[in-house]
């Protein structure tokens, strides 16, 4: 159990993911599968950001008076900075085309799409 | 000139980038297409360049560290055999491309904002010179996004000739960016273990520090390295639309307007395949991938599986830019074979059918935009008797064909030649039974189209068409006369997809 607690970082990553995976294959409302996508995007962040934490570290600034002192990893912080960006963009296209799906067809359901295009081939 | 020289694996990379955003900016009324052409050749002359360089050198590499940042503190883009490969392919696919999109695209998106089109392409084609040439594994992924965005709003374009064009963009963004987050995750796994991003540092620290202690009693690091390697594999399996994960491909290609399906169909798949092959022979090792984990026997299932299901459902199409984009699968399926089997003729099978079925199925896909342009459709009723009626773009399309089935004396037929002497090498008999059945369904699904193209009648009351205009017919002809021409004197291609291969697999030049 204490094993179990003691990764709970790696837990919350993990539901995460999850949560963000299901909707993404569940929901038919193309909004909320892009809503979805970007909660599956936010679970590896957490990931990456709990990888470069260590307990008790400090800052990664050099600090003379304390030699001792245990640093934690700042890479992956930065990385995820980047991949913050890439989110934002993603989503961002993913609502333009979105836009653009209500415009044409008049529904955001991916199942009225389903159903419009199979009466258009018939 | 020494500056541009010594800094020529940045500059081809940062080129079309800066010149995308200029193009954004004042790329109207036409200026576009001109800087967008400019770009690209210049782009083309650099790889070029490159791939002289590194042939000559003594190493085999080209390194070069940004902003003089030693690797792997810093990120470093590294040029080998393989790579510089590549790297001419995407650059020489799109400089043709990017000649023939402009009557296309003009003719399918709103002229007032054709500059954002041209910056996109520019920007596509960062993305994917950057994977390409990347040695760092995050790097890769932040590429990998940039082509990957810019591809979804380009297919996402075809939405003035069918509405679907739409739907098939924001499908191919969830699966593709699942695939990338999937790419993402797994490198944090690899993170944790060896503490590097850069690619041969990690497959340094692998091998030299994590492997040899899976033989003790006291495996290090054992799960993780498994979990994020799988996790990159099926990220990656996802962008090279490796069967059963294509399903974002067929519908993409398809609604796509016709220089974009052209672009794709011949680059993006082709440098998700390099991606693989750079994981799995360069990062991971083959004596991991292969030896241990058999990743080649998941992959054999999976290619042999795409080649079968492949043609055969593009067999069963009745639009023809359908039944190219499931054809594309079924020639994904024989490159992944070819790197699978993991010996010097299967990688340079693999890298030889990279660059003869973008030569190939970029051709195909500029002929069927030229029928899309002269009579507005791609289905197999409005090709009926054009062979008379576009002579030259219907000839360019049926060389194609023949190169699909791997006729003698086309391109195609030399990957084949490379692909079943390495099943034989290994033993692989049904494999190489399989990619036979593949070439017959080729036949017959090839064969299908060119019997409406030729031997079939035009409706009488069809409106009269004329051949295609020069700018379009030109490039066509280009690609398709290469695949004819590497088909009959395969000596330079299959000399720097056997320098690759070798140089991936370590055993000298």
């Amino acid at each position: 159990m204490q094993k179990v607690l003691d990764h709970y970082n790696y837990w919350v990553c993990i539901i995460l993911m999850m949560i963000g995976f299901y909707g993404v294959i569940a929901k038919t409302n193309l909004v909320k599968k892009a809503l979805s996508l970007s909660l599956f995007q936010t679970g590896v962040l957490v990931f990456y950001i709990s990888i470069g934490k260590i307990d008790g570290g400090t800052g990664p600034v050099l600090d003379p008076r304390n030699p001792e002192a245990i640093y934690s990893n700042p890479l992956p912080h930065a990385l995820m900075l980047t991949a913050i960006v890439v989110g934002v963009a993603t989503l961002s296209v993913a609502m333009a085309i979105i836009v653009n799906i209500r415009e044409r067809y008049g529904t955001i359901d991916e199942r009225d799409i389903e159903d419009m295009e199979h009466l258009a081939e018939e | 000139m020494e500056l541009v020289h010594k800094n020529l694996p940045a500059l081809i990379v940062v080129l079309p980038l800066c010149m995308g955003l200029i193009t954004s900016i004042i790329g109207r009324r036409g200026l576009g297409w001109w800087l967008a052409m400019g770009t690209t050749s210049a782009v083309l002359a650099m790889s070029v360049q490159l791939l002289v360089n590194v042939l000559e050198s003594g190493t085999q590499t080209v390194t070069y560290v940004m902003g003089s940042w030693p690797v792997p503190f810093g990120i470093g883009y590294v040029v080998d055999p393989l790579n510089a490969a590549v790297l001419l392919i995407v650059s020489m696919i799109a400089t043709v491309v990017t000649l023939y999109a402009r009557k296309s695209i003009a003719s399918e998106i709103d002229p007032r904002r054709l500059h954002f089109f041209y910056a996109l392409w520019l920007f596509c084609m960062t993305g994917l010179l950057g994977i390409t040439i990347t040695g760092d594994a995050f790097n890769l992924y932040v590429l990998l996004e940039i082509s990957s965005l810019s591809t979804y709003t380009l297919v996402a374009l075809g939405r003035n000739r069918n509405r679907r064009a739409l739907t098939a963009a924001i499908n191919y963004l969830v699966l593709g960016s699942i695939g990338a987050n999937f790419y993402l995750l797994g490198i944090a796994y690899l993170y944790q273990v060896t503490g590097s991003l850069n690619i041969a540092d990690i497959h340094h620290i692998l091998t030299t520090q994590v492997f040899p202690t899976w033989s003790t009693d006291a495996p290090m690091y054992r799960t993780t390295v498994f979990v994020g390697f799988a996790l990159m594999a099926v990220g990656l399996s996802l962008k090279l639309a490796l069967f059963p994960l294509h399903g974002w491909l067929p519908n993409a290609y398809t609604y796509a307007p016709s220089s974009v399906s052209a672009l794709l169909a011949s680059t993006a798949t082709k440098v998700g395949a390099y991606a693989f092959i750079r994981v799995l022979f360069t990062l991971v090792g083959v004596n991991f991938a292969f030896k241990l984990l058999h990743t080649d026997t998941v992959l054999m299932i999976s290619a042999g599986a795409a080649i079968l299901m492949g043609s055969w459902l593009a067999f069963r199409q009745t639009n023809i830019k359908k039944l190219l984009a499931y054809s594309s699968i079924g020639q994904i399926g024989y490159i992944t074979l070819g790197f699978a089997l993991g010996n010097v003729n299967g990688l340079t099978a693999s890298v030889i059918h990279l660059f003869n079925h973008a030569l190939t199925k970029g051709g195909m896909f500029m002929a069927l935009g030229i029928v899309a342009y002269r009579t507005g459709h791609t289905r197999l009723q409005d090709l009926q008797g054009l062979g008379r009626k576009l002579p030259f773009t219907m000839a360019a399309f049926t060389a194609g064909g023949l190169g699909l089935i791997g006729v003698p004396l086309t391109a195609g037929f030399v990957s084949k030649w490379y692909l079943v002497s390495a099943c034989f090498e290994q033993g692989r008999y049904e494999m190489a039974a399989i990619v036979l059945v593949g070439s017959l369904i080729a036949l017959l699904y090839t064969w299908k189209v060119v019997e409406a193209i030729y031997f079939g009648k035009r409706p009488e009351d069809a409106p009269a068409i004329k051949e295609a205009p020069i700018t379009m017919l030109v490039p066509t002809l280009l690609l398709a006369g290469a695949s004819i021409y590497f088909g009959i004197d395969a000596s330079t291609s299959s000399r720097i997809a056997t320098a690759a291969a070798k140089f991936l697999l370590g055993v000298g030049p």
